[in-house]
């Protein structure tokens, strides 16, 4: 991966196919460090497989025995000294309240930290593919406003309207741009 | 500014035009999304389709989704392009710059780009 927004798709991915119907992204950044958490309502792990989530060999897919998601993920937070820690209830567990939440810290400082890339087209990509569930993103950093955007407000505008039409894909991307570079007034 | 209301306008404008479309496309553009397919570069080439199906006015026959792992990820970005009562397409180590033929030549013209296919492929 060669943007840390990318691992955030991939992240993200887990939890729409893990049944969430509401996925939070939430990056948090400091001075020199950047919290990256992944953060769903989804169907959620036993504490068997959290324990193994991070394992390349071990996978749920069925195409091929390999998994690399979080290893990926894992990778490269610990090389920039940061960490990885996975998160879950499962819902035979605890059927009223389950998830996981995924959670990479980062040292920005680090040499090998990886950039963030292209958060906005992280985000309208996930909206294209998964219109019927939701997303809430939020990204702070230190000394601007934080970059927000939660599909809940947009659905209750849209009604009956998908988000993965194209018009407002290209307005949720100009929504998000101007917060990270607000225009000139 | 970009705000709320505008995308209330934008819902406003589209609530005719989806009636007139349900249920007429019959082109459809799966792009494989799993991790191997986001490390090989498959954001940029769905995002190319997604906005040049738009521009070339196909949304009405054309709709273009994300799946998971297709299982050939040394050839990923992988794109299968789906037709009722045709085989299916299947294009490999996509680019978002190839994208401008296939949705060209396939998607408008009827004519899959045979050298982006897996058929033509060299590992």
């Amino acid at each position: 991966m060669k943007e840390l927004s990318l691992n955030l798709l991939d992240i993200a991915e887990n939890s729409v196919k893990a049944g969430a119907t509401l996925t939070e992204l939430l990056l948090t950044e400091t001075a020199d460090t950047l919290v990256m958490a992944v953060r769903d309502n989804g169907c959620g792990m036993t504490d068997e497989t959290v324990c193994r989530v991070t394992d390349p060999f071990y996978t749920t897919r069925t195409t091929r025995p390999v998994g690399l998601g979080l290893p990926l993920l894992r990778m490269a937070a610990e090389q920039t000294g940061g960490t990885l820690a996975v998160e879950s209830r499962h819902a035979d567990a605890h059927p009223e309240d389950h998830g996981t939440e995924v959670t990479a810290v980062f040292h920005t400082d680090h040499i090998d930290c990886p950039p963030l890339g292209d958060l906005v087209a992280t985000v309208t990509t996930l909206i294209q593919g998964h219109p019927d569930t939701d997303f809430l993103f939020r990204h702070s950093r230190p000394g601007a406003e934080p970059v927000e955007l939660d599909t809940r407000q947009l659905r209750q505008i849209l009604g009956e309207i998908s988000l993965a039409e194209f018009e407002v894909l290209q307005w949720i991307s100009g929504y998000l741009r101007e917060q990270y570079d607000p225009p000139t007034a | 500014m970009k705000s709320l209301a505008e995308l209330q306008a934008i819902k406003e404008r589209m609530q005719g035009k989806v009636a007139l479309r349900e249920g007429s496309s019959d082109k459809r553009v799966v792009v494989g999304m799993a991790t191997c397919g986001i490390a090989a570069g498959a954001r940029p080439v769905l995002n190319a389709f997604v906005e040049q199906v738009n521009e070339a006015g196909l949304t009405a026959s054309v709709t273009v989704t994300q799946t998971g792992c297709i299982g050939i990820c040394q050839y990923e970005p992988v794109v299968e392009v789906f037709e009722a009562g045709k085989e299916k397409v299947t294009y490999v180590k996509m680019s978002a710059d190839k994208v401008a033929r296939v949705v060209e030549e396939h998607l408008k013209g009827g004519r899959p780009v045979a050298e982006y296919t897996i058929g033509n492929a060299q590992l």
